[in-house]
């Protein structure tokens, strides 16, 4: 899911949802698409519920490395 | 060239060396028209720098003072229409850095400093260089709308280069949580003022970068804000340099900055793909509601099922009518039609025969007893009597045909007799 962006999903949908609500497709087509339809609309809550809270500070350590260490919540503010 | 200085008299006058001849005499109109012509063509969009004397504003609405050093005194305007955007007030003794044209007036004979920028001196130096640097920038196309990128709509992970002592932080992580709370952030935390505070704050651009190219394309960042909280603006300056500019202009993940000065725009905001006046707002920019959207795709589903189930009824509608439609093409049901039509005319046949024949009958009937009145039986009841001759058996109409001797049989309305004739007449 990382890869698929959320809206551009999100606009595949919409544009499902205008496309059935016009009405005039062949009943296959617009079955078709209403599975499109539902699978898409998973795919977002999916990405809505899969986010992760995390808060992380970056450095770059003296060997030229990246090192990703959590937020100590005390130390700022 | 004077330029450097104009208060040397001599040679100023040694300039102009293409005189016609010296017999040549000027009418004032020409020499100050040609005065004109060189100053104002060699001091254009010069920077000066002095201190205000005579500071006076004329009753029409323009500022008229002279700016003076140790050795020199030059005439100044600020014409009415530049003066709103002079952000402090001008007076006498203070020191001050102007950019403008020299200007001659002929009806005078003098010549004048027309000011269109003026800025007090020390904070003034920022600003000229400010200017200098945005029109140099801006020449380079760092500010072109058409190299900023779009900010994602729901970034996965979000980069944010700042104090992790300032408020900024704060304020970015508070919206962030109210909105859309289980979002990834990485702080790269850097100096936003003071000496360093610039290059940290490029660097932190350029080391995201990299970071996200190591980890994409599974845990790339797709946004940055950087920023800082409110300040004066020389807190805020190091949004202004070139270096940082420089770094928002390379990056390849969006940026959106977070300068927390609402008026002025620095050079930062300027190159950022995005800008926002506070930190909290570009954290509002940066994400969604996650609410909002939970709202939108079930408002989407609810309308793509309505949709849908329209389809369903409509298409079922149709295939009602069309079944009512072939059933009328049936042949049996044509077949059943035409077999109703025919029962039908056979019954009327039927019923007409009848009726035809129950005619026929009552005309016989008729006819019967009619044939009954006409019957010779009948005649012979009232007392007529019919004779035949024997042996031959034919009625007899004429006694001329007999003679006496003849056997006769005559029939009477009840019985026969059998005679012989004895005489004829």
């Amino acid at each position: 899911m990382a890869e698929i962006k959320f809206e551009e999903v999100l606009k595949k949908l919409e544009k499902i949802v205008e496309d059935l609500e016009k009405g005039d497709l062949p009943l296959d087509e617009a079955l078709k698409k209403y599975q499109d339809g539902i699978e898409l609309s998973r795919l977002c809550a999916q990405r809505l519920d899969n986010a992760k809270k995390k808060i992380e500070v970056l450095a770059k350590t003296k060997l030229g490395e990246f090192e990703l260490k959590p937020l100590d919540e005390t130390k700022y503010s | 060239m004077p330029r450097n200085h104009p208060d040397n008299s001599a040679e100023l006058f040694a300039l102009p060396e293409k005189r016609p001849s010296p017999r040549h005499i000027y009418s004032v109109s020409e020499v100050t028209h040609d005065i004109k012509g060189i100053l104002e063509n060699t001091f254009r969009e010069i920077w000066v720098e002095g201190e205000i004397s005579n500071f006076k504003p004329s009753s029409s609405g323009h500022y008229f003072f002279s700016l003076k050093d140790e050795n020199a005194l030059l005439n100044a305007v600020i014409f009415s229409r530049n003066i709103q955007e002079i952000k402090f007030k001008p007076e006498d003794g203070i020191k001050v850095v102007c950019c403008g044209n020299i200007g001659v007036y002929p009806p005078h004979g003098g010549y004048r400093l027309i000011v269109e920028k003026i800025a007090p001196q020390g904070l003034g130096n920022l600003q000229l260089a400010l200017e200098q640097l945005k029109k140099k920038l801006e020449k380079e196309g760092l500010f072109s709308p058409a190299h900023k990128r779009l900010i994602p709509y729901l970034p996965q992970r979000i980069g944010i280069v700042t104090s992790l002592q300032g408020a900024a932080l704060h304020d970015i992580l508070k919206v962030l949580e109210r909105r859309f709370s289980d979002v990834e952030v990485i702080i790269y935390p850097v100096k936003v003022q003071g000496d360093g505070a610039k290059e940290e704050i490029a660097e932190a651009i350029n080391n995201l970068n990299q970071f996200s190219k190591q980890e994409a394309p599974s845990a790339g960042i797709d946004v940055l804000i950087v920023g800082r909280g409110g300040g004066s603006i020389e807190d805020l300056w190091a949004f202004n340099e070139e270096v940082v500019a420089r770094a928002i202009y390379n990056s390849k993940i969006p940026v959106i900055s977070a300068v927390g000065h609402e008026k002025d725009w620095t050079i930062a905001d300027l190159t950022a793909d995005l800008r926002a006046a506070t930190p909290s707002v570009a954290a509002e920019l940066a994400v969604p509601e996650k609410n909002d959207l939970l709202g939108k795709i079930e408002k989407l589903l609810d309308n793509m099922s309505l949709a849908i189930d329209h389809i369903l009824e409509d298409k079922e509608e149709d295939l009602a009518k069309s079944i009512d439609n072939l059933r009328l093409l049936n042949p049996l049901v044509r077949l059943k039609v035409y077999q109703e039509r025919i029962s039908g005319f056979v019954s009327q046949i039927i019923t007409r025969a009848r009726h035809l024949l129950e005619l026929k009958q009552a005309a016989l009937q008729e006819a019967v007893s009619r044939l009954g009145a006409l019957s010779p039986l009948n005649i012979l009841g009232r007392g007529y009597s019919i004779t035949f001759k024997l042996p031959e058996g034919v009625v007899l109409k004429d006694a001329r045909l007999l003679k006496a001797g003849d056997e006769l049989k005559t029939r009477l309305g009840k019985g026969e007799i059998f005679s012989k004739v004895t005489e004829v007449k």
